[in-house]
């Protein structure tokens, strides 16, 4: 492994193609090319029939700024931010107790949470529909408790039940992983030192497991404000997300450079949050 | 699956090679094909989309009897579903489009439809004269209308108090109808009310109508109880809806206590339509296919079994005098339906209407 | 547990929510009326009518397709990739872009290949759905065996190495079988991603060649029979099948070690 070999460097060289060539060659076609594409149809002018031309215009971007559309990204990232935070109130201490679990429970408490995502995405969310529709066994309930019937269906809350429904696994799974790794004995001298278990909680064991935190967040937080089927089947087509907004130019409208600055603010929301929880796992790091 | 991977690997090769060397601009040469009458169609197989459950579940059995070429058939859920597919650009795959006639004429403005070789079609004589007369192609130079009919209002005779008569009705329910209604949000038909109501023409392209229409829907949009281009007849049928905007042949006027109205300020008059894909290459089957469909017995499946009017004057006289009884529509003849608007493709102003779409949607 | 009561609300309440929905599916499988507000007795009426749906077939096999297709390519680049990662470079920046793919709202990475797809004019097909899966299910598959690299020994491949054996022999005869519950591990969760998947193959399918979730949709937009129930039922059996394979081949290779 020194300059002396180089025979041995030729090699190092030749494995480094042989083992990242392929797979980075066809990130760079698929994805980055892609990405490439549509970051630079954000400055020219639409195609009458999608497509654009090549004449450079900043009026795409000046359309964001339009109130129409900064509603719509506004009510999305509110409904976004409501579902991240359910999500997370159910979701923590859910992972929190199957942490604790004893071995063989816990992976069947796991493997219970990701199961119902093996059926089908669209199926699952139809089974919402026939839960809170007005005749549907929510509201039946309610009319039995003489609270009903209440509008359920095609309200922004049947659109934050779909969107949370679809993504909490994914804040249930990191957040066990952080949880789990936690060291138990940090605990125990917290507790040893006097403190109460609710003060553990907050000055130890959440402070260590917000990495974790903030990856389930931006797992559930960025599909959500993407997701176009869950507003359009559960919101009755009366509320529209940024997902809907971006499909919409590119299927109906034929927009596809104002689609493309609309997808580049999506890709914007998440690298502020890629960066936001890159800093707390630094932070977690140098705490522990 | 080893079959699929030489198809990969030439694709990836394909791509790089391609983005390269920049894929540029596309220039449709427009010279007409020569299509060999007397070609072998057992040779060629047909890909149509089409919506689901608008043809017979056999007819691709029955095409290759007839014919003798294999039918695959694709299911598009909207308009703009297999819009976006068409003119994304490469080859869709696709030889018969369904579509309705604006879109049809956005295509052909395209220049992605073939213009039809009307030797090989010689059936479009059962055609009604006024089928030709659609504004959206006259003379049907690119399309054949495969069904035809109207917009007007579907409801529950059970569920409100007075049958409905006006577009008003809708964008200003009565008190016990609200949340009981629907509307549909493809642009076009989501500013058909309020365009008629204001007594303005479907392809206005006036903004300051479209101001007042947008009014109109917004006003109306918190006693909706959802936008629906698909399942009002199913919501019609559980109760869940009392009044609903719909195309005529959508409305399930088979059930008791439902029942279908064209409101008096008038509406328009759609067409879904036939087209055959530039990109194609199996023309002379896609032609073959088109004129089967026009043969009485083969299109008068329409009316007999999903209850649209169909422009076929020949099939039209065979449907059965029992069937015109009960459901009246299908009787009128077709100089009722041409009193509504012809729907047309509005080009660059269209983006009007996204924009009025969008507007209604988003508000809260 | 005891010391946590306040914290079996939500734990409890979260298992109620996750299968509300999935019981509602199972019992209206197998309901005699078509409306799913009312019980018309036990039927298996719509396994049947879901035997003969054609659609459904045709997006099954697709699926099928895709889903083999893309977790093989998936899983040979990705894995290639997370040892080069582990083993032949340092750069944090080739790291975060072999992920990227699975961190990208699915969204973008639809209209990034659909502008693509278009540029070139390629026609769509099931290889175009084939090539986007590979892309998120590469990323998957390199995380995972990349996590298993990071536990690994690598004192056997020293030695391998010092005993002469040339890069390659080492990377057959000792790598890939330590990574290999890595490797399965990711093919899975790439095949399973895909199976389900439905906004880039809606965008980058071909009209004629839909994939399963695409032929659900157009049925879920044009109003539920309870076919669709038989067929939510079905995939979970077959997934509760898997899992439990799955989980007694884990115990068995682990008992034969």
């Amino acid at each position: 492994m020194t300059a002396r070999q180089p025979a041995r460097l030729l090699g190092k060289a030749a494995g480094r193609v042989a083992t990242m060539g392929p797979g980075f060659g066809f990130l760079t076609v698929f994805m980055l090319v892609p990405l490439a594409l549509v970051l630079s149809y954000t400055v020219f002018r639409r195609g009458r029939f999608g497509g654009v031309l090549y004449e450079p215009t900043g009026e795409n971007f000046t359309r964001l700024a339009d109130p129409l559309y900064l509603d719509v990204v506004i009510g999305s990232v509110k409904l976004a931010a409501i579902t991240t935070l359910l999500a997370l109130l159910l979701g923590y201490p859910t992972a929190y107790l199957i942490a604790k679990l004893p071995a063989r429970w816990k992976v069947i408490a796991l493997v219970a949470v990701v199961l119902p995502f093996w059926t089908n995405f669209l199926i699952r969310t139809y089974a919402w529909i026939v839960l809170l529709n007005s005749e549907g066994p929510v509201n039946s309930g309610l009319k039995a408790l003489g609270l009903g019937p209440v509008e359920l269906l095609y309200t922004d809350g049947a659109i934050v039940a779909g969107l949370l429904y679809a993504y909490l696994p994914l804040m249930i799974l990191p957040l066990y992983s952080a949880v789990e790794k936690l060291d138990p004995e940090l605990r125990e001298a917290s507790a040893n030192l006097g403190a109460r278990p609710a003060r553990t909680f907050w000055s130890v064991t959440l402070p260590l497991s917000l990495p974790g935190v903030l990856t389930g967040c931006v797992f559930v937080f960025v599909p959500s404000l993407g997701n176009f089927v869950i507003p359009e089947l559960l919101g009755g087509g009366r509320r529209i997300m940024v997902g809907n907004l971006i499909r919409d130019q590119f299927l109906k409208a034929r927009d596809w450079p104002f689609g493309s600055v609309l997808a580049l603010a999506v890709i914007a929301v998440l690298v502020l949050l890629l960066f936001a929880q890159a800093w707390a796992a630094r932070r977690a790091g140098r705490g522990a | 699956m080893t079959r699929r991977v030489p198809v990969v690997v030439a694709s990836v090769c394909l791509a790089s090679a391609l983005t390269a060397c920049g894929g540029g601009g596309a220039a449709t040469d427009s010279a007409p094909t020569t299509l060999n009458a007397s070609a072998d169609l057992s040779k060629q197989s047909l890909t149509i989309s089409i919506w689901d459950g608008y043809s017979p579940k056999d007819l691709p059995e029955r095409v290759k009897a007839k014919l003798g070429f294999d039918t695959k058939v694709a299911i598009h859920d909207t308009n703009e579903t297999i819009m976006a597919k068409l003119t994304a650009g490469g080859d869709s795959g696709i030889d018969v489009a369904f579509v309705s006639g604006q879109y049809a004429q956005a295509l052909n403005a395209q220049g992605l439809l073939e213009p039809l070789h009307r030797e090989l079609i010689p059936n479009l004589k059962n055609l009604y004269p006024e089928a030709s007369q659609l504004a959206y192609d006259k003379g049907n130079v690119f399309s054949v209308p495969y069904t035809w009919g109207t917009t007007g209002l579907c409801y529950r005779s059970d569920l409100v108090k007075t049958p409905p008569t006006s577009w008003k009705d809708l964008l200003e329910p009565a008190k016990d109808l609200k949340k009981k209604i629907t509307m549909m949000t493809t642009e076009r038909w989501l500013a058909l009310p309020a365009l008629k109501l204001l007594g303005a023409s479907v392809n206005t392209t006036d903004q300051a109508t479209l101001d007042k229409a947008k009014e109109l829907l917004l006003k109306v949009k918190p006693d909706l109880l959802a936008y629906d281009d698909t399942t009002f007849g199913d919501r019609l049928k559980s109760g869940e809806a009392a009044m609903v905007e719909a195309w005529d042949g959508w409305c399930p006027t088979s059930e008791k206590n439902i029942k279908f109205v064209v409101p008096k300020e008038g509406s328009d008059l759609w067409a879904d339509t036939m087209v055959i894909l530039k990109s194609s290459k199996n023309k002379e089957a896609a032609h073959a296919f088109i004129n089967y469909i026009l043969d009485p017995e083969v299109h008068g499946w329409v009316p007999a079994n999903i209850l649209y009017r169909i422009p076929n004057k020949a099939a039209m006289d065979k449907v059965d005098p029992k069937l015109l009884e009960s459901y009246p529509t299908l009787a009128e003849p077709p100089s009722e339906l041409l009193k509504g608007e012809s729907l047309v493709d509005l080009g660059e102003a269209s983006s009007a209407y996204t924009r009025l779409s969008t507007e209604v949607s988003a508000a809260q | 547990m005891r010391r946590h009561g306040w914290l079996r609300l939500p734990f409890w309440l979260t298992y109620l929510f996750l299968y509300a929905p999935i019981v509602v599916l199972v019992v209206m499988s197998f309901n005699r009326n078509k409306s799913p507000y009312t019980w018309g007795g036990f039927s298996l009426d719509w396994y049947g009518r879901l035997a003969e749906n054609d659609s459904i077939r045709t997006g099954l096999v697709n699926t099928l397709i895709v889903a083999l297709g893309s977790t093989v390519l998936s899983t040979v680049l990705g894995t290639l990739l997370a040892v080069g990662l582990a083993r032949h470079t340092r750069s944090r920046l080739l790291d975060a872009l072999s992920t990227l793919p699975a961190i990208l709202p699915d969204l973008v990475i639809a209209i990034g290949l659909l502008v693509f797809y278009s540029a070139i004019k390629l026609t769509l097909g099931l290889h175009s759905v084939l090539i986007a899966h590979t892309v998120f299910g590469m990323a998957f598959v390199t995380a995972v065996v990349r996590a298993r690299l990071g536990g690994m020994d690598t004192s056997l491949e020293e030695a391998s190495r010092d005993l002469g054996a040339a890069p390659l022999t080492t990377f057959v005869k000792i790598t890939l079988p330590t990574l290999a519950p890595g490797i399965v591990a990711g093919a899975l969760l790439a095949f399973t991603l895909s199976l389900d998947e439905f906004v880039i193959a809606f965008f980058t399918a071909a009209p004629s060649e839909p994939t399963l979730p695409i032929v659900i949709y157009s049925m879920v937009r044009f109003g539920v029979t309870p076919e669709i129930n038989a067929l939510a039922t079905l995939l979970l059996a077959v997934s509760f099948t898997v899992v439990i394979v799955a989980q007694r081949l884990t115990r068995l290779t682990e008992a034969l070690r």
